[in-house]
């Protein structure tokens, strides 16, 4: 790895500021991507903000019909927690399969979301069910935060704060684990919200997208027969040594239904 | 940057540049080699430590991330002299080939038996989705964590 300076602020407004005071620093939140990237040389930041010292990153709250989870929270805690599990279980499901024991106890919602991984599951439920992102500076939708490939719609010196989830009717979500890092190969959450089904499509694309073919079928009736005229179009999925854009294309209609089964 | 936490109940401090890896640190400059690096890419699970008591992959955390916490090592485990329960199950039920995994795999089940003092076949394999053992020996494995779960409760 590349020698850069290491510091811990206290508090949002001290991460920003050591954000805006030099350009190539980057942020660290668990570290589970970013330092396996350090590593292979990708990334080079001049200086690692560490943010595991600043208080208003953590907490997971009931805020009316919707979870709010600190950007913080390692994906280990959002699996276990009680509020979690009673009002949004899919989320909950969705943490505790995401890599193993060790990453989960280091990865974090904020940093999974900012990294924007394709195959990374986060994305998938937080674009499915309408979360809003909150920075320091502003709220974000879903919709709007993912905007390419490990890129998001974050300024250079912007900090993700928290995660605001509006809790569905029902959801669920189902994944064709990578056998070794367990990162999506495809990956399908299905929400029956206040707004109708939505359904979002992660490991499969360049980037973690709605499929409204599908979710109209779902709007017709929320169960797997609904779904067996649905095709998916390979022609813009990811195709590579693990699994080509029809084999992939052919999974998120197998993991479709079988998410919406899990809710009959 | 200087640091300073718990290793295996005692007390340290060093220097160390921000970019040096927990397990480094570990091996290097403790000279506490029971920690080993396998595939150094968080996969394989052979640098799992215990960090404020939760298992985690010293391949990829720094050791100025690690400053102030309670790190405990394979060669921590044993009390005076007496192999920690996990140690002895592992010996007993033959659950180790050449080893190399070994250290990992311990200080995972050690982990594992603070959540699921009773745990199934089903959960001993998932928590151990993290530690590869090249000999393929989880056969074994899997029966050594169901014998140090019973002795331990």
């Amino acid at each position: 790895m590349e020698r850069f300076d290491y510091h811990r602020p206290t508090s949002v407004a001290a991460a920003c500021a050591a954000l805006r005071a030099d350009p190539d620093a980057r942020l660290l939140a668990g570290g589970m991507s970013l330092l396996p990237t350090m590593k292979l040389g990708l990334a080079t930041p001049s200086t690692l903000i560490d943010l595991c010292e600043v208080p208003e990153l953590s907490g997971i709250a009931v805020d009316g019909d919707s979870l709010v989870i600190g950007a913080m929270t390692c994906h280990a805690e959002v699996a276990r927690d009680p509020l979690v599990r009673a009002r949004l279980p899919a989320l909950a499901l969705l943490a505790g399969g995401i890599g193993d024991v060790q990453v989960r106890y280091r990865g974090t919602l904020g940093g999974a979301l900012a990294n924007n991984d394709p195959a990374a599951d986060y994305p998938a439920a937080a674009l499915a069910l309408g979360a809003d992102i909150v920075t320091d500076r502003r709220t974000v939708s879903a919709a709007a935060f993912f905007t390419d490939l490990f890129e998001t719609a974050l300024d250079v010196d912007e900090v993700v704060v928290a995660v605001r989830f509006p809790c569905p009717r029902r959801a669920a979500y189902a994944k064709l684990p990578h056998p070794a890092s367990r990162y999506a190969i495809a990956g399908v959450f299905v929400a029956d919200t206040a707004a109708g089904p939505r359904v979002a499509v992660t490991g499969a694309g360049p980037l973690v997208f709605r499929d409204a073919a599908l979710e109209a079928a779902l709007a017709g009736s929320f169960a797997s027969a609904a779904l067996a005229d649905v095709a998916i179009d390979p022609d813009n999925l990811n195709d590579d040594p693990y699994a080509s854009a029809a084999y992939r294309a052919h999974q998120v209609m197998v993991l479709a239904r079988r998410a919406v089964d899990t809710l009959a | 940057m200087q640091i300073a936490m718990t290793v295996n109940r005692q007390a340290v401090a060093a220097e160390v540049e921000p970019r040096t890896l927990l397990v480094d640190f570990l091996r290097e400059q403790l000279a506490l080699t029971g920690t080993h690096v396998g595939c150094d890419t968080s996969q394989c699970g052979a640098c799992v430590v215990l960090v404020d008591g939760r298992s985690i992959k010293s391949c990829t955390l720094l050791a100025v991330q690690a400053a102030g916490a309670t790190v405990t090592t394979i060669e921590g485990l044993a009390a005076e002299g007496i192999l920690h329960p996990v140690q002895s199950a592992f010996r007993e039920a033959h659950a180790l080939q050449c080893g190399f995994c070994t250290p990992g795999m311990i200080l995972s089940v050690v982990d594992l038996l603070q959540h699921h003092p009773d745990p199934s076949e089903a959960t001993i394999r998932e928590w151990l989705s993290g530690n590869l053992c090249r000999c393929t020996g989880y056969h074994n494995i899997v029966r050594a964590v169901q014998q140090a779960a019973a002795e331990l409760r």
